[in-house]
């Protein structure tokens, strides 16, 4: 789950990692408003969306007096900023951070992850700050310098001060640098954080270490222990049929395509949205209904797949395990009643009880098309899209 | 021969009483997996279907003999689960939980480390060796006892495979599903070493995901180590970046995980990727056809 960088820096604040002071805003009045209680000559106004690039799109500005913090406010909210995170439509800005300026002396990069190959938490850093991570990973790896963290003790002080040095910290500041590092560390494990990326951190011409950025991502499965996380989710942010499929604990992802895809287990999904692409067609989604896809699951699946007006056809590809064919089948045809399905659907059964499932279908005198395997279903969707 | 699990594993399931572990837990006993306790703290001297119940698995293995478990234990309770189980000092461990938080995962492996315990999963299907001990939730039937071993980070996918093979008459020595999230127990190169040293696995399926960089591992191990013919498919060639696919570790972040990466590595270290997941058992015929293997894996 993400959150907004106000609210991760709200988070940051309380662990003791220094962040520069702010206050959201809503509407114009409320930017300058902050902008006046906040007092100092500079601020900055910055556009809150769940997507990095906001500066390169127009979404941060830095504005020297009142007036300017007020025009600048008129302009970013509700605008459409497009960054290379929001794809091509976009997301519309509605709330702001107006934040202290800060002189800043250099910028550096800090981030937090899990990492899969060594199964613990690494703590990232680089001098290369302000700029993409991937791009100095790709081009300058010898830049990013990784510590892997020991659950048991967290991150050592020789770690984050070995870190610190690594990145050129200039020596005063490194002892600043590496509390800062471990109070970062301290909130990642404490919020079952997935991501938490600095970027940059500064160091300012009055001596301090500061994140001027934060971009915070939690692991949905721990939400359930974090309520104080749940209550910032922003809804605004999050595409509406996925919000919808989540309440019937269905697994979907909006795509670009024409063609539904329902399909039973995340890998298997995958592969159907492969198949239909191998075959010259367009999956509109990812949905992995699970393991156990009831009668009431799969006809929410079909209403949230055909909330999508780009959906031409359905394609359903189940292989029933511990789920009967025959029940599945029964689903399929009751949902499509139901909801008074009037696009092709192509069903591939395969598992227990497959005949009868395809007969259930056949006999259903609804313009149900049964495939053979899969690719036999691809293909079959694919031509009656077109 | 097989690998993991056989004939002679004895099995208790964590979770047993659950609506989850007990249906579960009945299909192992259907299929032949000798069920021989199961764990539910607070219900011990109680028994299930004949199955005894106790307290701790500690106590479960000193009165059963067990040396594997599984787990259906919820999320919140399934990592201090798996560490009861490995304390126990239970030759395997395989964790079904789904939804498992990342970082209780990575407390689990630095606990398991120097430990003899095998985990397989978590958010996996389980293992299986045909006719022998099914240990999980896949469905028993597809499969057929025979050489060719399949490793999977999919549980769908898996059955996919297992059907493909079956069906052109090609069993199974032994299928695990490693699960997929990104921190777990075994990883493909774990299990790729078993099936190299199995003498009754003539081939490997092997099929991943999107994600990471265990495909890539794996396949730089295969080509220096791989004795025997492998066949691979990676799963969300067309899934787009930062998109989490359903399992907690299906997500391209960062310009990594990417199935193209993958399946150019595979190729270049000799495993022959399936074009599409209709095709793994047609690939797997194609190549064995090739090198003059097939008649060592069609069933008899």
């Amino acid at each position: 789950m993400n959150i907004h960088e106000y609210q991760g820096k709200e988070i940051l604040k309380q662990y003791g990692v220094k962040v520069p002071e702010g206050r959201v805003a809503f509407t114009v009045e409320e930017a300058v408003e902050a902008a006046k209680e906040l007092g100092t000559q500079v601020v900055v106004v910055k556009a809150q969306i769940h997507a990095g690039g906001r500066g390169k799109a127009g979404g941060v500005k830095v504005a020297k007096n009142l007036d300017e913090a007020r025009t600048y406010a008129q302009e970013i909210l509700g605008k459409v900023l497009v960054t290379h995170q929001t794809g091509p439509e976009g997301k519309e800005v509605k709330r702001l951070l107006i934040e202290q300026g800060c002189d800043i002396k250099k910028e550096y990069y800090v981030g937090v992850v899990v990492d899969r190959a060594t199964g613990s938490v690494v703590m990232m850093a680089s001098e290369e700050g302000g700029t993409e991570i991937e791009e100095v990973a790709a081009h300058s790896p010898e830049k990013i310098f990784k510590e892997i963290i020991d659950p048991v003790t967290g991150l050592n002080a020789f770690q984050a001060r070995r870190l610190a040095y690594a990145i050129n910290i200039p020596k005063e500041l490194i002892n600043k640098a590496a509390k800062f590092m471990m109070s970062l560390y301290q909130a990642f494990v404490d919020k079952d954080a997935s991501i938490a990326e600095i970027n940059p951190l500064v160091v300012t011409g009055d001596g301090e270490v500061m994140a001027l950025d934060a971009k915070l991502n939690f692991d949905s499965n721990a939400l359930y222990r974090h309520p104080d996380i749940v209550a910032l989710r922003d809804l605004d942010e999050e595409d509406e049929k996925e919000i919808e499929a989540s309440k019937f604990d269905l697994s979907y992802i909006a795509l670009d395509g024409n063609i539904g895809c329902m399909v039973n287990g995340a890998g298997l999904a995958m592969a159907t949205m492969d198949i239909v692409k191998f075959y010259g067609g367009d999956p509109a989604n990812f949905l992995d209904v699970g393991g156990g896809a009831t009668e009431e699951k799969v006809t929410e699946a079909f209403k949230i797949i055909l909330r999508d007006e780009k959906v031409k056809g359905i394609f359903v590809n189940i292989f029933g395990g511990i789920m009967k064919c025959d029940v599945i089948a029964n689903g399929v045809v009751n949902a499509a009643k139901q909801i008074k399905l009037d696009k092709p659907l192509v069903v591939r059964l395969e598992g227990t009880n497959v005949d009868l499932g395809k007969k259930i279908l056949n006999e259903s005198g609804l313009n149900i098309v049964a495939a053979e395997s899969m690719a036999d279903g691809a293909e079959k969707i694919v031509a009656l899209v077109k | 021969m097989s690998i993991l699990v056989n004939k002679n594993t004895k099995v208790i399931t964590q979770g047993i009483t659950g609506a989850t572990g007990l249906f579960h837990t009945r299909g192992a006993v259907e299929y032949g997996t000798q069920m021989v306790g199961g764990v539910t703290p607070g219900k011990g001297g109680t028994e299930v279907d004949g199955i005894p119940i106790f307290n701790t698995v500690a106590e479960a293995v000193e009165k059963t003999g067990a040396n594997a478990s599984v787990i259906y234990v919820a999320p919140p309770f399934a990592a201090d689960a798996i560490m009861e189980a490995v304390d126990a000092e239970l030759d395997l461990v395989i964790c079904i939980t789904e939804g498992i938080p990342v970082l209780d995962m990575v407390k689990v492996k630095r606990y398991m480390e120097g430990k003899k315990t095998l985990l397989v999963g978590p958010n996996c299907p389980g293992v299986i060796t045909p006719g022998e001990c099914k240990i999980g939730i896949m469905p028993g039937y597809i499969h057929t006892p025979g050489k060719v071993g399949i490793v999977s980070r999919s549980g769908t996918l898996t059955y996919e495979a297992v059907h493909q093979t079956s069906t052109r008459g090609i069993g199974q020595s032994t299928a695990v599903g490693i699960g997929g999230d990104p921190v777990k127990g075994m990883e493909f190169i774990d299990v790729l070493k078993m099936f190299n040293e199995d003498p009754d696995t003539e081939a490997v399926i092997m099929i991943g995901e999107i994600g990471g960089t265990a495909e890539e591992e794996a396949a730089e191990w295969i080509a220096a180590n791989m004795k025997k013919p492998v066949v691979g498919f990676i799963g969300g060639q067309t899934a787009p970046p930062g998109k989490r696919m359903g399992h907690a570790g299906a997500i391209i972040s960062g310009g990594k995980g990417t199935a193209a990466e993958k399946i150019a590595k595979l190729e270049e270290c000799g495993v022959r990727v399936a074009k599409t997941p209709a095709v793994i058992g047609e690939t797997l015929v194609e190549l064995l056809t090739e090198k003059g293997m097939l008649d060592k894996v069609l069933n008899k």
